[in-house]
């Protein structure tokens, strides 16, 4: 591949520090916090916390909570074309097209529970461009938060995007 | 359910027990599942040589649900996490034996919250810190 001399594009000009349109999650379930919990834990039985209501009711949070990853947006129903990120098996990967996960830095409010609904809001925050191993590659810097129905924060995020 | 730890148990220099998982496409699939993450990179080897990373890789985020689970274990139900922060430094390859770890660094009392703060990292079967950050936890105290 040819090296290019900014992975920066126009469009994250303009949306540098403009806050994108808030999305609103399904009610969490308790099948949810369930399933997430056997999945960060398979293969042992996950903390009761997080699927047995009895257990739960004993604890200072009076009720099932959801583990602090848990993701409410997962699974939006689907409104237009299935655009994959990334490297697709078979196809010539354009410059700037390989999308890595470069961490992130939680804060956490209140839990999650069943019953809540998650309103969410992301925007770019900045981003630094360095010389990798992989040639030109830029970070991103996105901030989110998470608010409950009650308006409560439940999580902001800065995570890192790191774009090659 | 592990047993609650209190903030005055607590001392500076003290590890916690470690989360450990051999991560295959088996861990992979149900996080992917829950988290509806369907990405070649972390499905398809031929995907994952072309993003240069020699095949299929885990997902951070994995990664990152093993320190919450470790702290989880260690503090107790009734404590709270209040902050994380990791860097995914290295890849997560198909079959490597992840160990979290985790270090205090710090504790005070501050405004009614007793406040510990942690060095946490996810170690492969190397000994290759794979992810290095930090955590605050707040604990129940016995007074």
């Amino acid at each position: 591949m040819t090296e290019v001399d900014t992975l920066v594009t126009p469009e994250m000009e303009q949306q540098k520090g403009v806050w994108g349109v808030e999305t609103v999650s399904f009610p969490i379930s308790e099948s949810d916090i369930r399933k997430w919990a056997i999945a960060v834990y398979w293969p042992e039985t996950p903390p009761r916390l997080y699927w047995d209501p009895e257990y739960a009711r004993t604890t200072r949070w009076g009720g099932i909570v959801a583990p602090e990853d848990f993701n409410p947006f997962a699974w939006p129903v689907p409104t237009g074309k299935f655009e994959p990120v990334g490297a697709v098996p078979g196809q010539q990967n354009q410059r700037g097209g390989n999308l890595l996960n470069g961490g992130q830095v939680d804060t956490f409010g209140v839990r999650m529970r069943p019953g809540d609904v998650i309103r969410s809001r992301t925007r770019l925050s900045h981003w630094e461009e360095r010389h990798g191993r992989n040639g030109r590659t830029l970070f991103s810097y996105m901030e989110t938060e998470w608010r409950n129905e009650n308006d409560s924060l439940v999580k902001r995020r800065v995570a890192t995007i790191i774009r090659y | 359910m592990g047993a609650q730890l209190y903030y005055e148990d607590v001392e500076i220099g003290q590890s916690i027990p470690a989360f450990i998982r051999e991560t295959d496409f088996m861990s992979w699939n149900r996080y992917a599942a829950v988290n509806d993450e369907f990405v070649y990179i972390h499905m398809d080897e031929e995907a994952g040589r072309a993003a240069g990373q020699g095949g299929a890789f885990g997902m951070g985020n994995l990664r990152w649900a093993y320190v919450l689970n470790a702290l989880r274990a260690w503090i107790g139900d009734e404590a709270e996490i209040r902050e994380i922060a990791l860097q995914f430094r290295a890849i997560n390859h198909k079959n490597d034996v992840l160990r979290t770890s985790g270090v205090v660094t710090g504790k005070r009392q501050e405004d009614g919250e007793n406040i510990v703060v942690l060095e946490v990292n996810v170690l492969n079967q190397n000994d290759e810190k794979t992810a290095p950050g930090r955590a605050v936890v707040l604990l129940p105290s016995r007074g």
